[in-house]
């Protein structure tokens, strides 16, 4: 299988201005010689506490950061994302049907082909043909996520990063978008960075999974040889707090 | 309490509209019909009351005040329309860049808005009608200038708070362009702050056109506007109390109706 990303000691730095009157910036580290690589139509896990620097190496990889040092592969087009909060990630001054076209709206794709393609995505994401008319504002939490998964495959894309797409839902509606994650993967053969800090969700979903504190990828690996046998005290300690013993 | 504070609004509305709605068609009739000719002179008729023939009564000139009322009304109407025009149009492109970049563009630009915010509206357009010389289409043009930074100041703070939403990100991830972004992501979801003030703003052009006209370089004699008819009426206020009170009428019916408005769409 070849690979559909491959990042290579990746660094990135922020610089933060201190105060308005200073010009005197501190740099923090945010991810530092971050390498691995991943297989095309895998499902690869990312966990980590909040603030470790497992968002900047999304925007790294989807190009919204600028300035990294290190090399960044990714041999798919279109990278697309799944965020977190289903509430934001919506227009609320569009209708369903407006935000779903607009993919293809940009690149000039006839009305006919655009209408036809929402179709088949609304029935492809579990969600009613009607919903085209409605606003976001008016769909429930999974809903308006379903709606979000639809709009980043809409854009032709073989790879996506789910930003943790359930930790905003109910545990009921995660399962649902879990399995329709599952689904969507297996039928499109999407590869999938999965971002989480739950790593009962992980173990669902995920064929393997990279554990990272402080900006350092501390442990990577299959996902049962690593909920087996951790090596790292730090992983250890995420697979107890979350309730996962051998 | 509580109850009725969440009524208001919605009365506000709908008697705004009324008054907003009575307002405009008698704005609509005087461009096409007014029962006198509105420059039209007679002496005999000089300072009369109301009566049957002239119901607002006549000027010191003998000229229908409900005539003149009429046009002044339009003059008025479309002088605020154009300011407003100038001033949205200058503040949307002016408050989307500055808020949706930042920067550099932004500090330059804002400084100058601030510059341009520190004269009262009034002062700026007098300075500009003393260059440029008096008439109506130069005041549309000083007072949409003086408008423009109160707009671009709401426009930059909504740009501010939108353009780190999770679904800007994901448009540009989807290949949208910045001017896309802006004009077609952005924009919609500000509508309901402009066109509340949009409102107050039109509020403000009616009163400042009354109070530049009544100084005399708004819409220049023999045509009549709301301002310029107050400013006639002020030396015969006693003897011929009609003449002041009708155009004083409907410039408070007409910032009133839209205040109602604007309050209701905030609500």
């Amino acid at each position: 299988m070849a690979a559909i990303l491959e990042v290579k000691d990746l660094n990135v730095y922020y610089t933060e201005k201190k105060s308005i009157l200073k010009s005197a910036q501190t740099l923090k580290h945010a991810l530092k010689d971050v390498s691995f690589t991943m297989e095309e139509g895998e499902i690869l896990g990312l966990v980590g506490e909040s603030g470790c620097g497992k968002t900047s190496l999304a925007k790294a990889i989807l190009g919204m950061q600028k300035r990294y040092d290190g090399e960044i592969i990714l041999n798919s087009p279109n990278p697309q994302m799944v965020f977190q909060d289903p509430y934001s990630s919506l227009n609320p001054a569009k209708r369903i049907g407006w935000i779903l076209e607009e993919p293809m709206r940009i690149k000039k794709i006839p009305i006919e082909e655009r209408r036809q393609r929402v179709d088949e995505m609304l029935d492809k994401v579990g969600l009613d043909r009607s919903c085209k008319e409605h606003y976001p504002n008016e769909l429930s939490g999974g809903q308006r996520q379903r709606v979000a998964i639809a709009q980043a495959l809409l854009s032709d894309t073989r790879f996506l990063i789910a930003d943790e797409p359930v930790s905003a839902l109910d545990v009921t509606i995660q399962a649902q978008i879990i399995r329709l994650l599952l689904k969507l993967q297996k039928e499109m053969g999407l590869s999938i960075l999965f971002i989480s800090h739950d790593l009962r969700v992980v173990y669902q979903m995920c064929n393997r999974v990279l554990i990272m504190k402080n900006g350092v990828i501390i442990e990577q690996g299959e996902i049962e040889d690593i909920y087996q046998n951790p090596q790292n005290d730090y992983t250890k300690l995420l697979l107890e707090a979350a309730g996962i013993d051998e | 309490m509580k109850k009725r504070r969440n009524k208001n609004p919605q009365k506000n509305l709908i008697l705004g509209i009324i008054i907003t709605a009575i307002m405009l068609t008698l704005t609509f009739v005087g461009f096409f019909y007014t029962p006198y000719d509105p420059t039209e002179i007679a002496v005999e008729n000089k300072l009369t009351g109301c009566s049957l023939e002239h119901i607002m009564g006549c000027d010191n000139f003998g000229r229908d005040i409900f005539s003149r009322v009429l046009q002044g009304l339009g003059n008025t109407f479309v002088i605020a329309v154009l300011t407003v025009s100038i001033g949205v149009i200058g503040g949307i492109l002016i408050g989307a860049f500055t808020g949706y970049f930042g920067g550099w563009l932004d500090e330059i630009l804002m400084r100058a808005n601030d510059v341009l915010f520190a004269f009262p509206s009034i002062l700026l357009a007098l300075v500009f009608v003393s260059i440029f010389g008096t008439g109506k289409y130069n005041v549309v043009l000083a007072l949409g200038i003086a408008f423009i930074p109160s707009f671009a100041r709401i426009v930059r703070s909504e740009f501010i708070k939108y353009k780190e939403m999770d679904y800007v990100r994901s448009a540009r991830l989807a290949g949208a362009g910045h001017l896309r972004i802006m004009f077609v992501h952005i924009l919609p979801n500000t509508t309901t702050v402009l066109l509340s003030s949009i409102m107050i703003g039109f509020n403000n052009a009616v009163l400042a056109e009354a109070g530049m006209s009544y100084l005399g370089i708004g819409v220049q004699p023999p045509d009549a506007s709301l301002g310029s008819m107050l400013s006639d009426a002020q030396s015969y206020l006693f003897s011929a109390p009609n003449f002041a009170f009708f155009p004083g009428l409907m410039i408070i019916l007409l910032v009133l109706g839209f205040s109602l408005i604007a309050d209701g769409i905030k609500g």
